[in-house]
């Protein structure tokens, strides 16, 4: 037999709650300094843009805001499939748990967008390929999470809620192409893994850096719901029971 | 080889006995026709009345305020799709019957896109010549209609599936179908303006029946899954 027994314990909100405290502090110390760091060098130390002067230093936020909000809905899809083939309990709380917070960079993502577009195109918002994108994933999410609320049975929910997800990826890149062609005004992608940043690294560093601090914040915010999730659903185990000193 | 022979022809009977129950079932209660029609028709006069009765700001809108409104009219007529069963019990008959559940809810979508899709399809030149649409974009509009149409109600019976055990779900059926509609409303407003430019529209055209055939092949899977899960 193999050992699939990691596979259980992965599985397992009390293994999950026991593991997950003992990252809290790490999570905390290297968000917070990568954050702070990267936000202090990007705002105050980087040199001005030659054509956009200061106005593009918002790119140490939206940049990394408009990353998570599309790999959030990636993680929320991978989460809703091990949901439905290996019927974890623990996907479901991670699924529930990161719908608000992608919805959140979403709209962290637009609004800085809309920021950045005032100074640089000279309008808060255009009809533009990426622009739309960004909001019909946040309808997306508005979706799941709406679905969400509005099934009593919790166990009904998450089910629903992942072939939700799981037909929003499906269309993401429809939605993506559809748009592209549709209208563009919106800059290409500057990263891009497999070709040399079009960047100048005094820009790059902080903007990587930023990126790192704002993933580290984001598993530390979910940790922290997760965790309170957990607690909530297995109020009747003994375990919790024990935590919490009835 | 003979039994799934056999079993797969009983699926095909099964699907044509159930597009005839919902065919008779719409045309015993002709409101479920007729509704969205006069709908369509309402969304449609609003827009002259409310932006300009003028010809040539109606002639640029036209493909957009025809596709938006059988669109809407296409999501209102949706909420009844699963709903009417699921409260007199057949859909759990549906649920139980022996044949592929992804192939029934085909047959299903199909009867519900005759009763609302098609007939807007065939109501839509009407529209188009009462707000001044080109009259070469008349043809392109009905057949992007033609396309477009049934792979609303394909991507509608996700939603209308998730959403069946939901009173009053019909917000939420639009939240949910809305984005799923996109695509389509920009490839095929998109391809109705080319015409009316006189430009080549037969790409956006492609793009319409790919949309077709994957909303034929993985909606009715998705909405099986769905339905399932929700009367679980």
């Amino acid at each position: 037999m193999m050992k699939w027994t990691f596979f259980h314990k992965l599985g397992s909100p009390k293994w999950f709650y026991d593991i997950s405290g003992k990252w809290l502090p790490w999570l905390q110390i290297t968000s917070l300094l990568s954050l702070v760091v990267a936000l202090i060098w990007g705002l105050a130390f980087t040199p001005p843009d030659y054509l956009q002067g200061n106005s593009y230093r918002i790119i140490f936020i939206h940049v990394p805001a408009s990353f998570l909000a599309q790999a959030i809905y990636m993680m929320m899809a991978t989460a809703a499939a091990v949901l439905l083939i290996w019927r974890i309990k623990l996907a479901d709380m991670a699924l529930k748990v990161m719908a608000p917070i992608g919805a959140s960079f979403c709209i962290l993502s637009l609004a800085t967008g809309a920021i950045w577009g005032q100074p640089t195109w000279g309008t808060w918002w255009v009809w533009d390929a990426r622009l739309t994108s960004m909001l019909i994933l946040l309808f997306l999410y508005i979706g799941i999470i709406a679905l969400r609320g509005a099934i009593q049975t919790s166990e009904v929910a998450a089910k629903a809620c992942a072939i939700l997800s799981l037909v929003g990826v499906v269309n993401i890149p429809i939605i993506k192409y559809s748009v592209n062609w549709w209208n563009t005004l919106h800059q290409g992608a500057t990263l891009k893994l497999t070709e040399k940043p079009s960047m100048a690294p005094e820009m790059l560093w902080p903007l990587l850096l930023s990126i790192l601090g704002f993933y580290l914040f984001f598993t530390l915010v979910m940790f922290l719901r997760l965790r309170v999730e957990i607690l909530s659903r297995e109020k009747k185990t003994r375990w919790v029971k024990a935590l919490v000193g009835e | 080889m003979a039994t799934t022979e056999q079993q797969s022809m009983r699926g095909g009977a099964a699907c044509l006995a159930l597009i005839k129950r919902d065919l008779t079932l719409a045309f015993r209660s002709p409101g479920q026709i007729v509704n969205p029609m006069a709908f369509f028709l309402m969304v449609a006069s609003l827009f002259p009345l409310g932006i300009a009765p003028d010809r040539d700001v109606l002639s640029q809108l036209a493909p957009g305020i025809i596709w938006i409104g059988a669109l809407l009219s296409v999501l209102m007529s949706l909420d009844s799709l699963f709903k009417s069963d699921q409260d007199d019990g057949s859909l759990d008959q549906l649920l139980m019957s022996p044949h592929p559940l992804p192939l029934l809810v085909l047959a299903k979508v199909f009867s519900h896109w005759l009763t609302s899709g098609f007939c807007l399809t065939i109501m839509a030149p009407l529209l188009a010549i009462m707000l001044h649409l080109p009259a070469d974009a008349i043809l392109p509009l009905f057949v992007t209609l033609l396309l477009g149409t049934p792979v609303l109600s394909l991507a509608g019976a996700i939603g209308a599936a998730l959403t069946v055990r939901i009173q009053r779900g019909g917000v939420l059926l639009t939240l949910l179908s809305l984005p799923l509609y996109i695509p389509v409303l920009i490839f095929a407003t998109g391809a109705v303006n080319a015409a009316a430019e006189s430009l080549p529209w037969n790409g956006h055209l492609l793009w319409l029946s790919v949309f077709l055939l994957l909303g034929l092949c993985l909606a009715p899977l998705a909405a099986a899954g769905a339905l399932r899960v929700i009367n679980e």
